[in-house]
């Protein structure tokens, strides 16, 4: 039986809060388990250095993404390589476990549209910000793939705030009524900015509002990425078998928690008890599976030392790389909005050139 | 570019044709949309294509604005080429936040990697006796969001070239068809592949006194007013512009530099609207040549009214015969 198929009121764990396993650990290599725990220790040690660029005034706002590595990093590395990934804007762990390299995404919160390119051969669409859209691209994306004969997989993530949104529901319905390769993960992380989830939803879980669309909705514990990974694998596996008895699409809730502020623009003390913040640490994804893989000899002090080491040098080269890239041209403004610029954009392009060259750019600073 | 030979077509069929013709030379293109499929639209504008086509190039949605347009963008993002179909332009605003805040977007945001080359069809304006929220004319919204491009044909030979040049651009364009003259005449239409360039209008007639800037199912009403007055001697040129973005301010100079007099038509409300954007650029590149104030001739600053007094907010003939000549008499 699949795991998906378990009642969305049964929260699926493997790990319970000390790391002991509670549940069928997934089949996963020994490299792919650690690889998972290294990119979780990079995801936390890039969100604590990027808040602190912001406070240095290095950066714009930032969302944060403490608390939910384990969601991102497990449920990322389930997608096979031809899968594709819909994000929502606090999905820099996911992003980076498929290759987005990590000074491109503080290249974006510093301002810069290039932040946005991935690689091409990162299949990913370009962040979210406003709430769960997203939803809808990944649909009509794997819509798209489905008419076209291809077999992949199209994960989509948002909030718990998200799942309120009418955007949520149509995208939901749609992929229901045709049948689309879509996986829907929502990141329940407790907060919508300052509502909690209660005030999102009179349904007991947001999983069980899969029941509604037709299609199979599971919860699960979204600090337990050995679960996270198990259920994710499972819901991309179906988006790309034929099922002729049971839809394509998923809701997965992953049930976790954002240990930070919303964005570096809020501050969470003002709705949240500190004794409520000191309760979800105790279920922090990072040291439960650093405790699994070294009760299971899959890591000692000496690896985690030298992960912490490579971590470090990482998120330091990737800042040094994004603070080191030139500022965008000016002229890049005008690029880009069409195939090819309108008369109008022409006009006003030469416009800002001639300005440009009469005023110097110190004409243009506002600070 | 077109055929020599002509099929005689209302502006609806036209659309019809359009679509025919696009879908018929570009497997991508699919239609999506509230009863676009068996049913062949609310205003036939889909007739056919679905029984020609089949369920998974004319599908009919569930009922959701956002769904229908926001699915449409992931798709073109795919390498599809959507056109959705928003039963009236009315019921667009649901979807308002997927075409500017990504459709128009996508492109910039993602420096080219990602396109949008979907069409949004919708029916816009009064004058059918429709219900409230079905006569809306709000292309406005759309001129003024970068990234899209809008356009509003007249007759049912451009409807068809229109729409078959905006199912081939590689980016977003709003495609407002004039409900109100729908059915209203017939035209010849080129058979087959027939495209009119986006971005261009087309002087519908000639005159030396006072030039008529126009769109969509205004232009009719301009050029039977047209007629009228010059039986009394008025020599009026009547501008379709039949893309009102980007606007084609090079044929509203030029129109406007040999008659040093306008007026601008449409059924949108006045305040923020088109005709604000062509007098400015009246103002702007040919104010020498200026002989009287434009004069706009345009629907009120009022939600569109219940249909008992729709006749009064929408220009008639002699309203804009009166337009036309506070511009003429001047000063």
């Amino acid at each position: 039986m699949s795991v998906l198929q378990r009642d969305p009121r049964d929260q699926v764990r493997v790990l319970d809060e000390d790391g002991s396993v509670v549940g069928d650990v997934p089949d996963v290599d020994d490299e792919t388990l650690v690889s998972m725990y290294r990119e979780m220790k990079l995801a936390r040690h890039f969100d604590t250095r990027a808040v602190s660029l912001q406070r240095q005034g290095r950066m714009g706002t930032y969302p944060p993404l403490s608390g939910q590595e384990g969601a991102q990093v497990a449920s990322a590395h389930a997608l096979d390589e031809e899968d594709w990934l819909f994000p929502s804007y606090r999905e820099h762990a996911a992003l980076h476990t498929r290759g987005f390299p990590l000074d491109r995404i503080l290249l974006y919160w510093m301002g810069t549209e290039r932040g946005n390119e991935a690689p091409p051969d990162v299949n990913t669409f370009p962040v979210a910000v406003p709430i769960a859209t997203q939803t809808l691209h990944a649909v009509g994306a794997s819509w798209a793939s489905k008419h076209k004969g291809e077999r992949k997989a199209f994960i989509t993530y948002f909030g718990d705030g998200g799942s309120s949104e009418g955007d949520t529901h149509e995208a939901m319905n749609f992929a229901g009524v045709f049948d689309t390769p879509t996986v829907f993960f929502c990141n329940n992380n407790q907060w919508a900015i300052s509502v909690p989830r209660e005030r999102q939803t009179a349904a007991e879980t947001i999983a069980q509002r899969a029941d509604a669309y037709g299609f199979q909705g599971i919860q699960v514990d979204g600090m337990d990425p050995l679960a996270v990974y198990d259920v994710t694998r499972a819901a991309v596996e179906k988006a790309k078998a034929d099922t002729p008895d049971e839809l394509r699409p998923t809701l997965i809730e992953a049930v976790q928690y954002r240990f930070g502020a919303h964005t570096t623009a809020d501050d969470p003390t003002v709705y949240r008890d500190s004794d409520e913040v000191e309760q979800w640490k105790r279920k922090d994804p990072i040291p439960r599976l650093e405790t699994f893989l070294r009760e299971t000899g899959r890591l000692d002090d000496d690896d985690v030392e030298r992960i912490e080491r490579e971590v470090q040098q990482e998120v330091a080269d990737a800042i040094e790389t994004a603070e080191s890239t030139p500022r965008p041209d000016p002229e890049e403004l005008f690029d880009h909005t069409f195939a090819e610029r309108t008369p109008d954009i022409e006009a006003q392009h030469e416009a800002f050139a001639a300005m440009r060259e009469r005023l110097g750019d110190e004409a243009f600073r506002n600070e | 570019m077109s055929t020599s030979q002509t099929q005689n077509l209302t502006l609806v069929q036209a659309v019809r044709d359009g679509l025919h013709t696009g879908m018929q030379r570009d497997d991508d293109v699919i239609v999506l949309g509230e009863d676009v499929g068996k049913n062949g639209g609310v205003f036939r504008a889909t007739e056919g294509l679905y029984d020609e086509f089949g369920g998974d190039r004319v599908i009919d949605t569930p009922l959701a604005e956002s769904g229908i347009v926001g699915t449409a963008i992931g798709m073109a993002a795919y390498g599809l080429k959507p056109v959705p179909e928003i039963q009236f332009s009315g019921f667009m605003y649901p979807a308002f936040d997927q075409i500017v805040s990504h459709a128009a977007r996508l492109r910039t945001r993602s420096r080219g990697r990602f396109t949008c080359p979907l069409v949004v069809r919708a029916p816009y304006g009064g004058g059918i006796r429709a219900p409230e929220h079905h006569s809306e004319s709000k292309e406005a919204f759309y001129a003024h969001e970068a990234g899209l491009k809008v356009v509003i044909p007249s007759t049912p030979a451009d409807t068809k070239g229109l729409l078959i040049s905006a199912i081939r651009d590689p980016d977003p364009v709003i495609f407002l068809e004039p409900k109100l003259i729908y059915r209203a005449f017939r035209g010849d239409v080129p058979e087959g592949e027939h495209t009119v360039p986006i971005g261009e209008a087309q002087v519908r007639r000639e005159g030396e006194d006072v030039s008529v800037f126009v769109y969509g199912a205004m232009t009719p009403r301009t050029l039977e007013a047209a007629e009228n007055l010059a039986e009394e001697g008025v020599d009026v040129e009547v501008v379709d512009l039949r893309t009102v973005s980007p606007l084609d301010r090079e044929a509203i100079v030029d129109s406007f530099t040999k008659t040093g007099r306008a007026c601008v038509v449409h059924e949108a409300p006045r305040s923020g609207g088109l005709a604000g954007e062509i007098t400015a650029t009246i103002q702007e590149e040919a104010l020498l040549y200026q002989e009287a104030p434009v004069v706009r001739v345009t629907g009120y600053d009022v939600p569109y009214p219940l249909y008992a007094l729709e006749d009064y907010y929408l220009p008639s003939v002699a309203r804009i015969e009166d337009g036309i000549r506070e511009a003429v008499e001047y000063p």
